[in-house]
């Protein structure tokens, strides 16, 4: 079993401040981590190599500081990483980075499964995964929370949709985007993290992947952000202390607009 | 303070954090009032590879990549301390355990039980004390008597930390009575072994996620070639293991004043009286101050004696009593001024401090009471003091 698990650096969301005027996320000073969705995925990954033998390549599309969280994933038990960075591929959009994944996955060869997060945390597009599928025209199964049954010709998982599961069985290989009900992540080991330091972890540019300025980053990105912004807080509510019945008719008079009756 | 720690002493704290905060910190109140023993930890332990980070490679191990085995054991256990003293003993008290058959035994011993022990398939335990023997090891009643090529042992050991759990004891009996500590052996008992049983679990004031039991043998047989070194090294042998493991007393009990230390100065940062975050009073600020200093203090003296031992030091007692002594005297203290910092809330079991108070406590007294280490390294100064005047 030959399997990729697609992970994502991503902003610490809980201190990630916008910039209105320029329409980004302010990253500088902010922690990047590993996208907490894609650590499903990896699970996944090493459960299932650990139980049928096999190898378990992490990916990422990102600069040259994302190599961290490869490093991360190989200290969890990933055995092997790849980078795909270059300057060619800034501003892509979700088809332009899953049509590089794809090209990725194609160039390892005889890729069983590719793994990711149901979507990461800071664009929160949920596409990745799909457009992968699509770009590499594999089946795909998304928003998985349990996979019953994986051998060398087939997959069952169980997707959970709203109200309720659905059961999917696919050949592979296959595409399958993981939630965080699929299993607990394993912590790093001693002999993970001193492999995750050795590890040499290759470089794939837009010439190793033979694709077309066209293809990559902000040029073949069909899609562009547009704005971005913070939703308005409300901060103008009321405390009133008293009484359970008439704090009752306090909130039924508000509701009801009868205030003054 | 930058104690310069190697990549891999790093790796070692991270990984330790990582187990603290997801298995720990979630059933520590738990398992301290239900007195129960971590297994699952010490089995996620096992899986990150722990274990075997005091033991040579040769044995399954992996102390040479940390310079040793002693820094890394204090690395450890002051790291899974923070979050509780009682489960990071579970861990610690292995490499008591180990210690003998590491410093003392064949090849061909070291062969047979260390890679278990790296791996984590087997725990171990280390038993000395006896109603009557405690500071005073030649008290031992325990008599291990030759029988052809076996050995029989009977005899009651007390408070045995990884009683029940472990699979490899390293016991000490007397060989021969008439020679009081010198009629003293050491040997390796394997759990299931005919005539060795555990008694009562005992009830302790604090780490109480560790397992504190009897060991009973009666008439147990043992294969001679248990013995660990030689008969009469027994005395020996449990001076040198103790001497070696005190620094990781003193780290657990630097564990242990670090958490409460946090517990203290968060607590104080959100707490308001009188219109004002409480720790923006110099009454509170010169405790937190103290407390702050003196966990420096005794982990910088800690840190020394690790690492003079994994230099390959011979002689250490005095110093690795002075790191026991002043390391758990400072977690006693800090530990109380953490739950005096927390106030009602503080002596309250919903907060953590309190158990730390109970926590901190044992490392004054066990592996050698703090009495019995000031008495070592005393009488050390004096001999010092003597040759000089030569």
């Amino acid at each position: 079993m030959r399997i990729v698990v697609a992970v994502k650096q991503v902003p610490d969301t809980a201190e990630v401040r916008i910039d209105e005027e320029r329409g980004t996320l302010i990253r500088e000073g902010i922690p990047s981590i590993l996208n907490p969705f894609d650590t499903y995925a990896l699970e996944e990954a090493l459960k299932w190599r650990d139980e049928l033998g096999g190898t378990v390549i992490v990916v990422s599309m990102g600069p040259p500081q994302a190599e961290a969280v490869l490093r991360e994933s190989v200290s969890m038990g990933a055995d092997e990483a790849v980078l795909l960075s270059d300057r060619a591929f800034a501003g892509a959009d979700t088809w332009a980075t899953s049509h590089t994944l794809a090209t990725a996955v194609e160039k390892m060869g005889n890729i069983d499964i590719v793994l990711t997060g149901k979507q990461a945390i800071d664009g929160d597009t949920a596409q990745t995964g799909p457009s992968i599928a699509a770009s590499l025209d594999w089946p795909q199964i998304t928003f998985v929370g349990n996979v019953r049954e994986l051998t060398g010709k087939h997959i069952i998982a169980e997707r959970y949709v709203e109200g309720g599961s659905e059961v999917i069985k696919s050949s592979l290989p296959v595409v399958v985007t993981v939630l965080k009900d699929a299993n607990t992540p394993r912590l790093p080991s001693l002999k993970g993290k001193m492999r995750a330091r050795k590890i040499e972890i290759p470089v794939w540019g837009k010439d190793d992947l033979e694709l077309s300025e066209g293809e990559v980053g902000l040029d073949g990105s069909p899609t562009r952000v547009v704005s971005i912004a913070t939703p308005e807080t409300f901060t103008d509510g009321q405390i009133h202390h008293g009484e359970p019945e008439e704090l009752a008719k306090l909130m039924a008079d508000s509701l009801l607009g009868t205030e003054d009756s | 303070m930058n104690y310069y720690l190697s990549e891999e002493l790093n790796d070692i704290k991270e990984i330790c954090a990582g187990i603290a905060e997801k298995h720990i910190i979630p059933v520590r109140a738990l398992l301290d009032e239900e007195n129960r023993f971590p297994r699952e930890i010490v089995n996620a332990m096992s899986d990150a590879g722990l274990h075997g980070i005091y033991i040579s490679e040769e044995y399954g191990g992996s102390a040479e990549m940390f310079g040793g085995g002693s820094m890394a054991l204090c690395i450890a256990t002051e790291e899974l301390s923070k979050a509780c003293g009682g489960i990071a003993l579970s861990f610690a008290a292995n490499a008591l355990g180990a210690m003998p058959i590491m410093i003392f035994c064949s090849e061909e011993q070291k062969k047979k039980y260390l890679p278990d022990l790296a791996s984590g398939a087997k725990l171990a335990a280390f038993a000395l004390t006896e109603s009557d023997a405690g500071s005073d090891a030649g008290g031992v009643r325990t008599k291990a008597i030759k029988d052809g090529d076996h050995y029989v042992l009977n005899g009651t050991k007390q408070w045995i930390t990884n009683g029940g759990e472990a699979q490899i004891y390293t016991v000490i009996a007397l060989t021969d009575s008439s020679r009081g500590a010198r009629g003293l052996s050491a040997f390796i008992v394997e759990d299931g072994t005919p005539g060795f049983s555990y008694g009562k679990k005992e009830d302790k004031m604090g780490i109480r996620a560790s397992a504190t039991r009897e060991l009973i043998f009666e008439d147990c047989r043992i294969p001679a070639e248990n013995l660990i070194a030689k008969e009469g090294y027994g005395f020996i042998v449990a001076m040198k293991t103790l001497n070696r493991s005190r620094p990781g007393v003193a780290a657990q009990a630097i564990g242990i004043a670090q958490g409460a230390l946090d517990e203290a100065a968060r607590y104080a940062s959100e707490r308001k009286q009188f219109g004002q975050r409480i720790d923006s009073f110099q009454g509170i600020q010169f405790m937190l101050a103290d407390m702050d200093t003196q966990i420096e203090a005794a982990r910088a003296l800690t840190y020394s004696v690790a690492r003079m031992i994994d230099a390959g030091e011979k002689k250490y007692d005095k110093e690795s009593a002075m790191a026991k002594v002043f390391a758990s005297d400072v977690a006693m203290k800090v530990t109380t001024d953490a739950v005096q910092i927390l106030g009602g809330y503080g002596y309250m079991k919903e907060y953590p401090v309190e158990k730390m108070m109970r926590d901190a406590k044992i490392t004054q007294i066990y592996e050698g009471t703090n009495q019995i280490q000031r008495s070592v390294i005393a009488s050390a100064l004096i001999k010092e003091t003597a040759a000089r005047r030569k």
